[in-house]
């Protein structure tokens, strides 16, 4: 999308992609060994501590924690370099695709967000494995430091799952409307101050632990004020579907499915901003309604449309159209079936985190017609994996454009060559494939045999230099195999942090150690004259032709 | 679509050094991750420490001075030769490179040890209570920082005297030293916590 050869520091995300997996791994084997994390996805002590939890499964939570850490932050730093350095000549920042941005300022959050859960999580082992007491209010420390490090995270993360999610809407509404998002410029400023506000907000999960009043009127202001970017996005979408030529099409029908669903999950989360509302339904199934339409209409349709829409261009196949028109049906009506009585069950009363309740409650019917709505979309999602699997084969063949969309990653085939493009394209404009319909624009000089890319500058993406990218390589995998090794190590004794590190270490020397003297495509010891440049030297002549 | 070439790169220099190279983001980006850690365990720090009227709690001595004014003197002092390994760094100057990495290293070599005496004289122990474990924390955290950065200077050291060398190594060398800079400047703020907080509040 920003026209690049290839992502930044690729061993650095093979890496991480292995971090990731061994993670899930290891958190589903521990299931399977019934050794699995049964504290809560939030881990709160003193429940979590070894008083209360003296088995392994709080620190197989907490371990698991860092694997993800480790993965997502690498992939956050890749990604801002990417975007920063790498983009197409001529690629200005405001003619950055929405869809970047948005990944761009969600990565932005992870750098922020995620070391506060890794500390906390640390912290939890520490209390576990060596017998400190940042959490023990017996010996000076305090329960509710892991909430606030907790949910300092966990708050932000909300919007983590959700901001790429609003890049996808922007997206596929410009694509399908046929016209330019309309309110670029107040889209991407929403994005950003949705980050910025997005670490204002912790304190509204703990309105039920007792705080200053002046905390809770705060955050709950501060809860309420950041619907606004939200709101101005959505205004926008509105209007760019409002002034363009409409083509419906599935990817479209999941984005129509995502507006009619956040909205109704928004509007209960302006509900539950307030404070006395929010002790009135704390811990009832209200909830569980809310955070479903926000989290299912508002990160799960999107990846449904995403998948829909970039499919041809990674298969090189489209998806069946009829049969995504029934998945998205019955979807869509098994998503409304199964959530929408949750809201009458919590302000009936129903409280979360229970699986039974007496029968003289009165809650049967609309429990049954839940879990009727939840078959429906196990139906829905079998049927889609199965056209995904069949399409993939059989489906009908793509265009390099199928949706003729305007972004960069529809310039190059479908499915993309390795390294992306053979020439990499240069930008004028914000809509590059719709502004040059015939001659698209290219970079030469670049190697063809090779991981040649071009770096370019931070503002305005003017040429900088080249760069090779390193081959692929063994050792970031190793590298994750050792820091595996040393995760689930500590998990048992402290000396496995110890012992653990010799291999970390060493993996992390063969990934690093040169392996020839041409490796980084620059000239080998000895030679006379630099040829890199300083930071403030003018750039060497590459010029237009 | 036919293609229409508007720019030859083919004269672009292979590489760049300072904020021009793609690594100079990425150093950038674990900087931020990092200081957010350190940030968040100086919050966790107050956060204790206001919950009791007196700091540190329960009669713990404050930590002895000493030692770790010491290793910040020896800290900022060792900024110099780092700039002068940065430098000759961007200037492609192998013999200057190789002079100012080892004064680095044997800097490196003293405030670890240092930084063992540091450890000694906390005047508490990471199990005694939660002031315990937090002051333990942010200096393991540090320590973390001075011990991993002794090792990958010392394999950057040693691969700039045994070869393959060519002239991308020498832009490695200059990110090191950037990376130098915050775990030097990282250091002041947790001095001023672990040392002077329980002194002065």
């Amino acid at each position: 999308m920003v026209g690049a050869r290839g992502i930044a520091f690729p061993r650095l995300v093979a890496f991480s992609y292995w971090m990731l997996l061994f993670g899930g791994v290891f958190l589903y084997g521990s299931l399977l060994l019934n050794a699995g994390p049964d504290v809560g996805w939030f881990s709160y002590p003193p429940l979590s501590e070894s008083l209360y939890t003296p088995s392994k499964r709080a620190d197989v939570w907490a371990q698991l924690i860092t694997f993800t850490e480790v993965a997502s932050l690498a992939v956050a730093v890749s990604l801002i370099t990417t975007t920063l350095k790498l983009r197409a000549p001529g690629m200005t920042l405001n003619r950055i695709p929405i869809f970047v941005w948005a990944q761009v300022v969600t990565s932005f959050m992870v750098l922020f967000a995620m070391p506060a859960v890794m500390l906390a999580s640390t912290s939890l082992i520490l209390d576990r494995l060596v017998g400190t007491h940042f959490f023990d209010v017996e010996h000076a420390g305090d329960a509710l430091l892991w909430q606030h490090l907790f949910w300092f995270f966990g708050h932000p993360e909300v919007y983590i799952i959700f901001i790429p999610a609003t890049g996808i809407v922007s997206t596929i509404v410009g694509t399908f409307s046929q016209r330019p998002m309309f309110g670029y410029l107040a889209v991407v400023l929403s994005l950003v101050s949705t980050a910025f506000m997005g670490f204002g907000l912790w304190v509204h999960h703990m309105f039920a632990t007792g705080l200053p009043q002046l905390g809770e009127s705060f955050f709950t202001a501060a809860s309420i004020i950041i619907a606004i970017p939200t709101g101005t996005q959505i205004f926008c979408w509105i209007a760019t579907i409002w002034a363009g030529r409409l083509t419906i099409r599935i990817p479209l029908l999941w984005i129509l499915g995502f507006f009619t669903i956040f909205v109704a999950g928004g509007l209960t989360g302006v509900m539950l901003a307030a404070v006395p509302l929010n002790t009135q339904v704390h811990d009832t199934f209200f909830v569980v309604a809310h955070f479903h339409y926000v989290l299912i209409g508002g990160a799960v349709f999107p990846l449904f449309a995403a998948f829909y829409y970039w499919y041809p261009k990674i298969t090189g196949r489209l998806l069946s159209e009829r049969m995504g028109t029934w998945v998205f049906g019955a979807f869509f009506i098994g998503f409304n079936l199964t959530f929408f009585p949750m809201h009458l069950l919590g302000l009936h009363g129903m409280p979360r985190r229970i699986y039974t309740y007496p029968e003289s409650m009165g809650w049967g019917t609309l429990n049954l017609l839940a879990s009727a709505g939840a078959a429906l979309m196990a139906i829905a999602v079998l049927l889609f994996v199965m056209d995904a699997i069949r399409s993939s084969v059989a489906g009908i063949a793509a265009t390099d454009n199928p949706w003729h969309a305007s972004t960069l990653e529809w310039a190059t085939s479908s499915p993309p060559p390795n390294s992306n493009f053979h020439r990499p394209p240069t930008v004028a404009g914000r809509e590059p494939l719709w502004e040059h319909p015939t001659e698209q624009p290219i970079v030469a000089g670049l190697r063809t045999d090779a991981r040649d890319v071009l770096v370019t500058h931070v503002l305005d993406a003017e040429p900088d230099h080249r760069l090779l990218f390193p081959d692929p390589s063994i050792w970031p995998f190793l590298t994750a195999i050792s820091t595996t090794v040393l995760f689930i190590w500590s998990i048992f004794t402290p000396w496995g942090v110890v012992y653990g590190a010799v291999p970390v270490f060493m993996t992390m020397i063969g990934w690093f150690w040169p392996k020839s003297a041409h490796q980084g495509g620059t000239q080998p010891w000895p030679f006379a004259d630099r040829s890199l440049p300083r930071p403030n030297e003018a750039p060497a002549a590459g010029g237009a032709i | 679509m036919t293609e229409a070439p508007v720019l030859d790169v083919s004269t672009l220099p292979p590489g760049a050094f300072g904020s021009r190279a793609l690594t100079f983001w990425g150093t950038l980006g674990i900087v931020v991750i990092e200081s957010t850690v350190f940030a968040l365990g100086i919050v966790a720090y107050f956060y204790l420490l206001a919950r009791f009227p007196h700091w540190p709690p329960h009669g713990v001595a404050a930590p002895d001075l000493q030692w770790g004014t010491l290793n910040t003197l020896v800290l900022l002092v060792s900024l110099l030769p780092n700039e002068l390994t940065r430098r000759a760094a961007e200037h492609v100057d192998l013999g200057r490179v190789r002079i100012w990495m080892v004064v680095c290293l044997a800097f490196a070599v003293a405030f670890n040890v240092v930084r063992v005496f540091e450890f000694a004289h906390l005047n508490v122990m990471w199990d005694h209570d939660a002031y315990g474990s937090i002051v333990w924390l942010l200096l393991g955290l540090h320590t973390t920082h001075i011990v991993t950065d002794f090792l990958d200077s010392s394999v950057l050291a040693l691969l700039m005297f045994t070869g393959p060398l060519e002239e991308h190594r020498f832009v490695d060398v200059e990110e090191n030293s950037v990376y130098w800079y915050f775990v030097v400047l990282a250091w002041l703020p947790i001095y001023g916590v672990i040392y002077w907080a329980p002194r002065l509040l």
